[in-house]
């Protein structure tokens, strides 16, 4: 038997987290007040990102759940929990929009009726599970850790029983993800199969020396592998279920689906691709490309034509799964830098659409019978709150990559960088005419902000809630603060890479 | 440090607009004044700015900051002016200031407060500045598409009635072109290892593979084309300048579509020269087609605003033309031609806008004729900006016309010289029909009698904005619109008759360009 010494604070995030959620499970049981849960849940997600920030001051790199030395018969330390300066970007974000998805959880709990001790629970549970996965350097546990992120979304999302829409949202977020975790099962264990490691840093070496009649095997691996995550970021053509959720689901829980889950997915992604398949770069480089490409135009496209706010962001999320799949397109060719660019991207990424989401909740009026949350409901907003429509309109800005929003420039200027230097000078032509579409319908959006509230209608009065209100004024705090000094996320992530 | 001072003033006084309406500047006559003390300020600064440039040396970068912004993607804040970019500088704050020294008495009308048109023609002149300032490729894209919004907003709040197709065509076209241009620009960079255009200029593209520096120049003259305007991508333009409110008009034409040709000359160009070289046929090429098709397309307009519009894109040009060329001539002669155009151009248009005002219609056809019997200073005023327009010689707008013409006879010697003689002859005819359509706006509005339905009502009009009744109901020229108008006038006869004020600045960087001495 192998007695493992574990590093608890390595761990320490995924720790408070988890033990969190059992802890206001159980306290839901004992009757505590919902209000309470609510301010506990968010404490310790508050906790747990003070933990990754003590983590990261401390800096260096700690490792856990490793191969004991007499087992490693020579081979790298093989550990499976890594807390590198990668983790804690990504832990960070989670954690920080977790935060943020509990405050905009608060009022939303008690008017779709939802059991709050439940709600909390899931809701940390899948945090959990994306501070795992982030962290995560063996296949096994990236599986499991995917899992545990997934699971209780689904529950999160059905958690509106009384509503249909909601549950046949659940049921297609549980097939989808249910089909592409078995497709992922699969071709790790052709990876497996074909190099007998689990381990990335024993997965890449091996993969490079592979006999010539594995490598069909290892390359179908590859893209199994690949497919199960594009489901997870939503990229095309695995993108299908998004719209529906996010539409079926609590609006808190589908910026959690659109933030969390997509950035811990794309953490994922690029841990695999980067640490355990780099000598399959000529596989899934060019697949990469074309998956990227087809998810912006798509994504874009789409989002043209949507009629309503949420299901407007669920397809612009669509797009932006494809412009932080991009950088990944180079393949083993500067390799570093790309995944540099993504995780740039996603950090951005992840404050200008929760403070879009935090907007929508905002301002949404949904209760068991009615929606209220078309574009044109929009109108007037300027007028009725001015401080919320400058938020929501320098959010879109952001998201289309315009100054004053100058975060959501560079987010751009640094993925067309990582392409350009990859060379495939084609996709970031496609992303050039992307950017376009998706201005088109985010600047319509904010244009409707400003306008005459339609006849006979009263403008929109947004929810005056202090959770909410604190939601959006984090997420603008943190809008404004990277458009002026960009350099925060730039300077951390080259850091990381 | 001064210019970083000069894109501070237009900022801060940008921001400081966001305080309370009721603390802050309450009233709209306030707010105007405070917008010419800011861009008033700003001309100050860009005016010792060109004190203290070393005139003898003006191909070296003066003045420069050069600090780390995000070393993790190698951006630095690096700012400096050469003899290429000074007179644009100074061009732009003129313009901005003019800009708000017209609007003191003429605001625009539109659906939002004057406080906003200030906040947002202010945070313009930040971009437009820092595009002409900036020393570092991706701080020059940062300030390429700053003035996207405002320009996007001036238009659509204070435009006239077809104003929000127009803006959303502006924007949209436009941010393909810079999405283009990124993608072009980085291609360089990425290549090169660096993002300092100071030094990517030194290299002459040395290192950089030829099917890079082909794809990379396609790429950025897709993006500058855009702005420039350059035929076919100038479908944007007449729209755009025809519904923006007379300002707006001014800084687009004036200043905004000198972004494209000043790019091509300070991005494009050095950093490919071997794209350049392979893609200059096809430039002049779509420049002279830009000139004719510019020229016949305002021979077809009825309406003065579209037809002024439609005059830059041939004018235009010959400045795409003059780059084309790949000589040091031509590109003085584009170079000349910009700020030309920006003169002459903008005072088209804020007389065109005078006359609109005046006459409620830009038709030519309802206008009649007899201006110059009606209005006669506004009439002389028109009639000298339209020959300076046409090129006539000793004003601004002829040197540069007859010097790129002249760089096309004697295109750069890798460069086919049959098919750029042709250019020339071409060119030469589209500066023919520029004037006779320049002539026919002139003999339609400013000659004959005044139309019989004006002059049967004879009823005393509006008063002047000075207070005086006027005799006939066409409004005299206010004291704003003679401040706004006399800076342009002067500076078109200063530059068309001493063309060395300007050539003795530009010439020794372009020829440093083109990696001569």
């Amino acid at each position: 038997m192998i007695i493992q010494s574990i590093d608890y604070a390595a761990v320490a995030p995924a720790l408070i987290v988890a033990v969190a959620a059992v802890a206001l499970l159980l306290a839901d049981a004992f009757d505590v007040p919902r209000r309470v849960l609510g301010w506990a849940s968010c404490g310790a997600l508050a906790a747990a990102l003070v933990a990754v920030v003590a983590l990261a001051a401390g800096g260096g790199r700690r490792a856990t759940f490793c191969v004991p030395g007499g087992l490693r018969g020579g081979g790298p330390p093989s550990c499976s929990y890594v807390t590198d300066q990668f983790t804690l970007l990504f832990q960070g974000v989670v954690l920080a929009a977790g935060v943020v998805v509990v405050l905009l959880s608060l009022d939303e709990i008690t008017r779709a009726k939802m059991p709050a001790g439940e709600y909390h629970f899931l809701l940390l549970a899948a945090t959990a599970g994306a501070l795992t996965l982030v962290a995560a350097r063996d296949l096994v546990l990236l599986v499991v850790a995917l899992e545990t992120l997934s699971l209780p979304v689904f529950a999160l999302v059905g958690l509106r029983r009384y509503d249909g829409a909601a549950t046949e949202a659940a049921l297609k977020l549980f097939l989808v993800s249910v089909i592409s975790a078995a497709v992922m099962l699969f071709g790790v264990s052709l990876l497996y199969g074909a190099t007998g490691a689990m381990h990335l840093d024993r997965l890449a070496p091996a993969l490079a020396r592979l006999p010539a009649d594995l490598e069909p095997v290892a390359a179908a691996g590859t893209v199994l592998v690949l497919a199960g995550f594009g489901f997870k970021v939503a990229a095309v053509p695995f993108h299908f279920w998004a719209p529906d959720v996010y539409q079926g689901a609590p609006l808190p829980v589908a910026a959690f689906l659109s933030v969390v889950s997509k950035a811990a997915g794309f953490a994922g992604l690029a841990i695999v691709l980067a640490l355990g398949l780099p000598a399959y770069g000529h596989v899934w480089g060019p697949l990469v490309a074309v998956l990227a490409a087809a998810t912006m135009t798509l994504g874009n496209l789409m989002a043209l034509r949507q009629r309503t706010a949420i299901r407007l962001l669920a397809w612009s999320s669509v797009a932006q799964s494809g412009y932080m799949l991009a950088p990944l397109a180079v393949g083993d060719h500067r390799l570093p830098e790309a995944v540099a660019a993504t995780t740039a991207y996603v950090a951005l990424y992840a404050v200008m659409n929760m403070g879009a989401f935090a907007v929508v909740v905002a301002v949404q009026r949904r209760g068991p019978h009615s929606r209220w949350d078309a574009l044109d409901d929009f109108r007037g907003l300027a007028r009725s709150s001015p401080s919320v429509a400058a938020a929501l309109a320098f959010f879109l800005i952001c998201l289309a990559g315009l100054p004053p929003g100058v975060m959501g420039l560079f987010a751009k200027v640094v993925v067309f960088r990582a392409a350009l230097a990859g060379g495939v000078t084609w996709l970031a032509v496609v992303m050039a005419v992307n950017t376009v579409i998706g201005l088109y319908y985010y600047l319509v959006w904010a244009v409707r902000l400003f306008g005459a509230p339609p006849a006979g209608a009263r403008p929109p009065v947004p929810d005056t809630g202090v959770p909410v209100r604190a939601a959006i004024a984090a997420a603008a705090a943190g809008a404004v603060v990277l458009s002026a000094a960009p350099q925060l996320v730039l300077q951390t992530v080259s850091n990381v890479t | 440090m001064i210019f970083v001072l000069l894109l501070a003033i237009p900022l801060a006084g940008a921001l400081a607009l966001l305080l309370p309406a009721g603390r802050f500047l309450p009233g709209d006559g306030a707010v105007r004044r405070y917008g010419v003390g800011v861009s008033g300020a700003a001309l100050l600064v860009a005016l010792s700015a060109a004190a203290a440039f070393d005139y003898g040396d003006p191909s070296r970068v003066q003045l420069e900051i050069d600090r780390d912004w995000a070393p993790a993607i190698g951006l630095r804040f690096h700012l400096g002016v050469d003899g290429i970019s000074l007179p644009l500088v100074l061009l732009t704050a003129l313009l901005s200031l003019l800009c708000f020294v017209h609007a003191l008495r003429h605001p625009p009308h539109g659906a939002a407060s004057d406080r906003l048109l200030v906040g947002l023609l202010l945070v313009l002149e930040v971009g437009l500045l820092g595009t002409f300032t900036a020393l570092d490729l991706v701080l020059f894209f940062v300030f390429f598409e700053v003035v996207l919004i405002p320009m996007y907003a001036v238009i659509v709040l204070w435009g006239g009635p077809g104003r929000r197709a127009a803006a959303y065509k502006f924007i949209l076209y436009t941010l393909l072109g810079s999405g283009l241009l990124l993608a072009g620009m980085l291609l360089v960079a990425v290549n090169a290892g660096t993002l300092d255009a100071t030094e990517l200029a030194r290299r002459h593209g040395a290192g950089i593979a030829h099917g890079v520096q082909v794809n990379a120049f396609l790429l950025m003259v897709l993006g500058f084309g855009v702005k420039a305007p350059m035929w076919p991508l100038h479908t944007w333009l007449p729209d755009a300048h025809t519904e923006a409110p007379t300002i707006g008009s001014v800084l687009l034409a004036g200043v905004l579509l000198k972004m494209g040709t000043y790019g091509l000359v300070r991005v494009a160009l050095p950093l490919a020269p071997d794209g350049a070289a392979y893609w200059a046929p096809w430039l002049g090429l779509l420049a002279v087609v830009g000139i004719v098709y510019g020229a016949l397309a305002c021979l077809a307009q009825r309406e003065l605003k579209r037809m002024i519009a439609f005059s830059s894109v041939g004018h235009m040009g010959f400045v795409l033309l003059g780059i084309a060329t790949l000589t040091p001539v031509g590109v003085n002669a584009a170079l000349f031609g910009n700020i030309a155009h920006g003169l002459i151009t903008g005072l088209l248009f804020f007389l065109v806008g005078a006359v609109k005002v005046r006459y409620g219609t830009g038709e030519l056809d309802r206008l009649g004729g007899g201006m110059l019997t009606e209005a006669p200073r506004l009439a002389s005023v028109l009639t000298f900006a339209s020959v300076a327009s046409l090129g006539l010689p000793g004003l601004a707008g002829f040197w540069g016309e007859m010097l790129a013409l002249l760089g096309a006879y004697r295109p750069h010697a890798d460069l086919p010289r049959e098919t750029f003689v042709t250019f020339m002859v071409v060119g030469g005819l589209g500066a023919v029909l520029t004037a006779a359509y320049f002539l026919r706006m002139l003999t339609k509005i400013t000659h004959g009698a005044v139309p019989a339905d004006r002059a049967a009502a004879p009823a005393p009009g509006p008063d002047g904005p000075d207070g005086t009744a006027t005799r006939t109901r066409i409004a005299p020229i206010s004291r704003c619109e003679y401040a706004a108008w006399t800076p342009l006038i002067v500076l078109t006869l200063l530059v068309g008759l001493w063309p060395k004020t300007l050539l003795a600045v530009t010439t020794a960087p372009v020829r440093a360009l083109f990696g001569g001495g």
